[in-house]
């Protein structure tokens, strides 16, 4: 009896890994994002939805702490600032558990976004129930989404560009790019990229 | 461990009662799964170096301080430090100053190369710290620390251009880890505990 019992519980531990390990988690180019409701740096909650005229969004994972999401910061403003106006406006979206990362906390959001005159929302995900269904792995991570009739459907997961060390010696400005194609209706060439980032702390 | 790990990595959780009848037939298989729960890529090494004939390659920059030295690589020459083919087993650990889970488990790599230096097992450390932090983070760090393994630093920002490299499944999050000989390789983009680091290169023998 006792063998048999174990032998149950060792082929259920098995499977339960076995299945486990083998979902494929995230969204791909072409899926269709979820919308959310989350608490931005002013108190108040934003959604996708709220955005009327947007024809899409560039939703950045990003964070205070991480050296890497510093150093993209001038480059999100950016992005904001020259594609808000073209329809595609800049979400940040903070996935990091301020428990874990005090540096993350939303009052520290809230001093950051003030500090640096951010124009676009900063959101807190609070529970961290939306970076999982994203696919976020870390910060900074772009995903690009087209408003269509289905749904906000992601065009483009990755990289803001291919140097976060120097803006100046940047040869590939892959969320521009893709921004640009869908801007002008034109399919995104480059759809994924990946690049160094700091891991996300659920 | 791996079940908090599962969480922190998958949302999805699928009933899995149902399916335990069908696996009954893969016991084994299903063992071999629970037990390498990361993410394997078992390919052969390729390209192969002949490390009897090629030596380390020339670094892009050296950074030294009074007491520590370390060299900086773009990913073209750390190739050949993720591509030995030898009777060593190399533990590579990419990590950063900054990563804060990283220094965490950084304690349990110098242990391992410790206690497993006769037992040609090697650890490297490569970081990712940005270069400008080098002399003000880095170099302080090692010497603060007193860390024993080798430490490379990648300086190369095109990252897209080399983390598919590294491994096809690595998303480009730190801490990230790659253990390899001549005949095994195996990825892990996640922290380690040093009794786990220990029973994933006991697999390596």
């Amino acid at each position: 009896m006792k063998t048999i019992k174990f032998l149950a519980m060792f082929i259920a531990i098995g499977a339960l890994t076995a299945f486990k390990s083998d979902i494929p988690v995230g969204y791909k180019v072409g899926d269709v994002a979820t919308d959310f409701s989350l608490k931005n740096v002013d108190g108040k909650n934003v959604s996708l939805k709220d955005f009327k005229s947007a024809k899409g969004f560039i939703v950045v994972f990003t964070c205070n702490h991480c050296p890497y999401a510093q150093a993209y910061e001038d480059r999100i403003f950016a992005l904001d600032k020259k594609y808000k106006s073209q329809g595609y406006p800049v979400i940040a979206i903070n996935p990091n558990n301020p428990e874990k990362q005090k540096d993350d906390s939303f009052a520290k959001m809230q001093e950051r976004a003030k500090d640096k005159k951010f124009a676009f929302p900063y959101l807190l995900d609070e529970g961290q129930k939306i970076f999982p269904q994203y696919g976020a792995t870390k910060t900074p991570h772009v995903y690009i989404l087209q408003k269509t009739a289905k749904g906000n459907v992601v065009k483009y997961i990755g990289a803001i560009d291919d140097n976060y060390e120097d803006a100046a010696a940047v040869k590939q400005k892959y969320v521009e790019n893709a921004v640009d194609a869908l801007v002008k209706g034109k399919e995104v060439t480059v759809k994924e990229t990946k690049a160094i980032g700091c891991s996300i702390k659920a | 461990m791996f079940i908090i790990y599962t969480t922190m990595r998958f949302t999805l959780k699928i009933p899995v009662i149902a399916g335990v009848m069908l696996l009954c037939s893969f016991v084994i298989s299903c063992k071999e799964k629970a037990d390498n729960t990361e993410i394997t890529t078992q390919e052969p090494v390729t390209p192969t170096v002949d490390t009897t004939t090629i030596k380390p390659p020339k670094p892009l920059k050296v950074y030294s301080n009074d007491t520590v030295l370390v060299n900086a690589y773009e990913y073209s020459g750390l190739e050949y430090y993720l591509k030995q083919k030898n009777d060593t087993t190399y533990v590579v650990n990419f990590w950063a100053t900054w990563c804060v889970p990283c220094v965490e488990e950084l304690p349990n790599f110098e242990k391992i190369n410790a206690k497993y230096k006769e037992n040609k097992v090697k650890v490297i450390l490569v970081s990712l710290d940005m270069a400008k932090m080098v002399e003000t983070k880095l170099l302080p760090f090692i010497n603060q620390k007193q860390i024993k393994s080798e430490v490379l630093l990648l300086r190369d920002p095109d990252a897209d251009s080399w983390i598919p490299k590294v491994d096809s499944t690595w998303s480009g999050a730190i801490p990230a880890t790659l253990i390899y000989n001549k005949d095994m390789r195996k990825f892990y983009e996640r922290s380690f505990t040093y009794d786990e680091l220990e029973k994933e290169i006991s697999n390596f023998k």
